[in-house]
């Protein structure tokens, strides 16, 4: 187990290398001609731009130029140095800035969505076929058809403060900090949360339910049901267990995708000013050390709980031996 | 007389799929004793399995309609609810399945499986359910039981995976048990093993068996009386020694053929019944059999009822051949000399 | 013989006998046509197809719209147009006034665009005018017609590529099997709309030129690539699964031994096993692709101004949801409408093809 373990941390370790290698090659490679022109504008002198390329260290040359600048800039990110190229703010601090509003999102939306995804999937296929089954698919199917940024629109427009629409029963967006109003804090959560959630919640639903009714046919639930046990057990012990295990994996990723700012419509909508919406402001500007940054951010949660969740699947299935 | 355990009377069910109303069984009936086992054997589709898990309500469903009667200790299991049939189930009717390798949940551990069939009917604490699932196992022939009480499901071989099902299924000392095909998917050692724990566990539970294969050789071994069952129906019910060395219906005698033998005189060809057996949507009219039946005739056209034809009685057959014509031909077919190939 | 039939059987006619019992029985038929009956009952998903086509058919019809009814190009801005409405004449983007309030004289500001129409003005602005004194009806069917088919496309693109690489991965096993999983793992690190924006914005400032293609910065192939590009691993991961699986059953080692070469066994022998998955998920897949191109030109960084697009018409809304919620109202329902009813069609095709899918549908 624990070679396992330094073996798959080695090979994170070469994987956010690998992802930090193709941002910068994405910046700087793709778009071609001269980044410092690009940022220094229109009417920049050449004396400008060759200003900004000494002061950004974008004077190198040639290939091995290329590799010289990555891991310059790989460097001053691990050792907080990094700069915006916009507007000279030090990426890791505001990307530590962006952490409350982030981790309040994804932690609460996932609580939400995890919850009412099993509930509503189980119900769904416990009562497979019924109406109430129906309902529940038919509520879910177009819970995953909305795109989210128009609900996040439509929500604040109906329900929302200032919205237009008259009602107010929700402020408007922004986030307020959870040490300075605990109330407030869910108060302004409660929106954003549940246009993340919605989502989620009608898909990991489906999946539960399609699971479900495929384990209830298995020879293990028969015989569960052959030795006389309550329907209640066989339910949560055999059939749920089956059933949940993939829900986790999905789970684990999708958990740590939001975490990683990935939820960066729902931040920019609700103007939730965390990783996401952080990263969606550079992109807006082109501004590659932020970019990096946030990236690489990103991809370390995701491969680290890929690890957490290959390592409690191991848990789960006895089966599995981790190799 | 033993004590009457099961008494099953025109037993009916039948299933609406999206093809049309399927007649898995179609008015079966037989009584079954205390210490005594009745085999079953039949090909897939003759509507064995769908008995056997009807007895102990688990094809019960949307889809499935029930007639007839199965009484266990005068009650009828079919009039009762599936709440009160989870106290039979486990509790006096015990079942075990084809394959054990899925039939037990791969994620929990031998021990706790057994433990909870246990603790689902009994009162007793975990420690002591423990101790009893080690007792049965060692009972089942599980060498080390105490060290193998925690193994999972896949470090168990195939043949101690099904002892492993057996002791679960005895766990709660039934009175019937029901094994359904339990050989089918183990090697032919370890076939013998499993029909040789069957037969002890029997006697040392004092328990009432319902033997279910295709296999007669195996049937042999074990049963004391036989049904056979073909497209739903029973077409022939005896003793086993009625049944090898007076069979009545040409089916049995296909089925008798098509074991390869090495004290017979060796055909150019083994005998197979020809044809397949029919669709339980539409079956043909008359005998079931008569499609693939060289013996039939005319009045086969007609069902023949299941009666006593012979000299023994309790031996019944649904054939309407002369006796006498079946035991001048039947050699013919049984050792398939003279069948020539089509 | 027996002794009270005419007729004398012999094991030939029983034979026939059989052969004919057995033609009244079910006949042995193919899984897709065992599929196509039941995708044939399932009422449900074929009115949601008929709602998709529809969708499409009314997108592929814009240019017929504006000559015919709106006579107003997608992107056409009439800022200082007036229409007649009811007979009155009416700015598209009020011009401002002033109004007298409880005696006191009020500057109404203008800016404010036509709301919906619907037939008073004769078949222009039905669904009423954005800040530019465009159609939103017309810029909703354009719109329409380019995140469909960049939805489409990147679907079809991403699901031949991710088969080849499931092909290849799974055939091949070993080093090749490493390499595309490292690949997969590699794009699946990213957060999935972020690649997308990165790629989408980094192309879109001077396009793709790379040996013979030239793309420019505002063409719809980036998106399209960009979309495709994100999506391989989500279907290339479960094909590779079942190729794997697939893989070392017996008939494939039947195959092999029979001599067929890699090229022959990866599509005649896994390609067909695999065809009901792919049908499945290409189905699903086209789905998450429009919705991903909204995401990507709500941020700006898909489909680029003054294209319309549907994610386009979100994002050019978004400021105005006060005063003019029908600017975003409309590209979203026509979003929500298409890809539920993708949805809603490919869970009833994947009913239909599910080998299990019997005992669910007869619930009920």
């Amino acid at each position: 187990m624990a070679a396992y373990i330094i073996r798959r941390v080695f090979g994170m370790l070469l994987v956010l290398l690998a992802v930090s290698f193709i941002v910068y090659f994405i910046f700087i490679v793709i778009p071609g001609g001269d980044p410092a022109q690009r940022i220094a504008g229109k009417v920049a002198t050449s004396a400008n731009i060759a200003d900004i390329r000494r002061k950004l260290g974008l004077d190198h040359h040639g290939f091995t130029g290329f590799f010289i600048q990555w891991y310059d800039m790989v460097r001053q990110l691990f050792t907080a140095q990094l700069v915006s190229y916009a507007n000279q703010t030090n990426v890791v601090q505001q990307i530590e800035e962006g952490l409350p509003a982030t981790f309040s999102l994804a932690i609460g939306a996932a609580v939400i969505w995890f919850g009412f995804g099993v509930l509503v999937g189980t119900i769904s296929a416990v009562k497979a076929g019924r109406f109430s089954d129906r309902a529940i698919t038919a509520l879910a199917l177009i819970g995953i058809s909305i795109p989210v940024a128009w609900l996040g629109l439509i929500l604040r427009f109906f329900l929302a403060g200032d919205g237009g629409s008259g009602v107010s029963w929700f402020p408007d967006g922004g986030y307020v900090p959870l040490t300075s109003n605990p109330v407030q804090w869910a108060y302004h959560l409660i929106l954003p949360w549940f246009t993340l959630a919605v989502l989620f919640i009608g898909f990991y639903g489906r999946v539960l339910r399609s699971n479900i009714l495929d384990t209830i046919n298995e020879d293990f639930v028969r015989t569960a049901k052959a030795k006389g046990l309550s329907t209640r057990r066989i339910l949560v012990k055999h059939v749920l267990r089956a059933s949940l295990i993939p829900i986790v994996t999905l789970f684990g990723l999708d958990f740590a995708s939001v975490l990683g700012g990935g939820a960066i419509i729902t931040e920019s909508v609700y103007q939730l000013h965390g990783v996401g919406w952080y990263a969606a402001q550079s992109i807006q500007s082109q501004d590659l050390p932020p970019l990096m940054g946030v990236t690489l951010y990103g991809a370390m949660f995701i491969v680290v709980f890929s690890l957490l969740v290959d390592v409690f699947y191991a848990y789960l299935d006895p089966r599995i031996r981790l190799s | 007389m033993a004590e009457r355990l099961l008494e099953v009377n025109d037993l009916k069910v039948r299933f609406a799929t999206e093809d049309g109303v399927v007649r898995a069984v179609d008015g079966i009936a037989f009584a079954l004793e205390r210490g005594k086992v009745l085999g079953i054997v039949g090909e897939s589709g003759s509507g064995k399995s769908v008995t056997a898990m009807t007895l102990m309500g688990l094809t019960r469903g949307i889809n499935a309609r029930f007639e007839g009667e199965v009484l266990y200790k005068g009650k009828d299991l079919l009039q009762v609810t599936d709440r009160d049939m989870q106290e039979y189930r486990g509790n006096e009717l015990g079942m075990i399945f084809q394959d054990p390798m899925t039939s037990l949940n791969p994620v929990y551990r031998i021990g706790e499986q057994i433990a909870e069939a246990i603790q689902a009917h009994e009162k007793v604490d975990k420690r002591a359910a423990r101790a009893r699932t080690i007792e049965l196992l060692r009972q089942v022939g599980i060498p080390n039981p105490e060290s193998r009480v925690d193994d999972f499901p896949h470090q168990f071989s195939g043949g101690m995976r099904q002892r492993a099902m057996i002791a679960m299924a005895l766990s709660c000392n039934p009175s019937v048990l029901i094994a359904d095909e339990p050989t089918t998917a183990l090697d032919v050692t370890i076939q013998a093993q499993i029909v040789e724990l069957v037969s002890r566990l029997k006697d040392d539970f004092d328990s009432a068996v319902i033997f279910i294969t295709h296999d007669l050789g195996v049937i042999a071994e074990i049963a004391d009386e036989i049904l056979v069952m073909y497209a739903g129906r029973v077409v022939e019910r005896g003793t086993t020694r009625d049944l090898f060395y007076d069979p009545q219906m040409p089916y049995t005698w296909g089925l008798l053929g098509s074991i390869p033998r090495l004290d017979r005189p060796r055909a150019e060809r083994l005998h197979t019944i020809k044809g397949a057996p029919p669709s339980l949507i539409n079956l043909p009219e008359g005998c079931k059999f008569r499609p693939r039946c060289p013996h039939a005739f005319d009045k086969c056209m007609q069902e023949p009822g299941l009666a006593n034809r012979v000299e023994t009685a309790g031996h019944l057959d649904r054939c309407w051949l002369d006796v006498a014509y079946k035991r001048e031909h039947r050699d013919e077919s049984i050792s398939g000399g003279s069948a020539e190939a089509a | 013989m027996t002794t009270t039939g005419q007729e004398e059987f012999t094991l030939d006619t029983a034979a026939e006998l059989a052969s004919a019992e057995r033609k009244s029985e079910i006949q042995g038929k193919s899984p897709w046509a065992l599929a196509g009956r039941r995708l044939r009952r399932n009422y449900v998903a074929l009115t949601f197809l008929a709602i998709f086509l529809l969708v499409v058919t009314c997108c592929l019809l814009a240019p017929v719209y504006v000559s015919q009814v709106s006579h107003i190009s997608p992107n056409d801005v009439r800022t200082g147009a007036t229409v007649v409405e009811n007979g009155k004449k009416v700015h598209v983007i009020s011009q401002g006034s002033t109004k007298i309030v409880n005696g006191v004289p009020q500057i109404v500001f203008g800016g404010i665009p036509l709301g919906p129409q619907y037939g008073a003005a004769g078949g222009q602005y039905i669904l009423g005018a954005d800040e530019l004194g465009r159609d939103i009806a017309t810029r909703l069917l354009y719109g329409g017609r380019n995140s469909l088919f960049i939805g489409a496309t990147s679907a079809a693109i991403c699901t031949t590529l991710s088969v080849i690489l499931a092909l290849l991965s799974g055939y091949f096993e070993g080093i090749v099997d490493w390499i595309i999983s490292r690949f997969f793992d590699l794009i699946w690190a990213f957060p999935v709309v972020l690649l997308g924006i990165a790629l989408g914005t980094a192309l879109s400032v001077s396009g793709f030129h790379q040996g013979p293609i030239n793309i420019s910065g505002t063409s719809l192939w980036i998106p399209i690539g960009v979309i495709s590009f994100v999506f391989i691993p989500y279907i290339g991961r479960p094909l590779r699964g079942q190729v794997l699986a697939l893989r070392n059953r017996e008939f494939i080692e039947a195959a092999i031994a029979q001599g067929a070469g890699p090229v022959r066994i990866m599509f005649s022998e896994l390609l067909p096993n695999l065809a009901s998955s792919v049908l499945v998920l290409f189905t699903l897949i086209v789905a998450n692709c429009i919705l991903t191109e909204v995401a990507l030109s709500y941020l700006g960084a898909g489909v680029h101004l003054p294209n319309p697009s549907w994610g386009t018409m979100i994002q050019e809304g978004s400021d105005r949801l006060s005063t003019d919620p029908a600017l975003s109202l409309f590209p979203g329902i026509a979003i929500a409408l298409a890809v539920l009813s993708l949805n809603v069609f490919g869970d009833g095709l994947r009913d239909a093809l599910d080998p299990r899918a019997k005992i669910r549908i007869e619930h009920g």
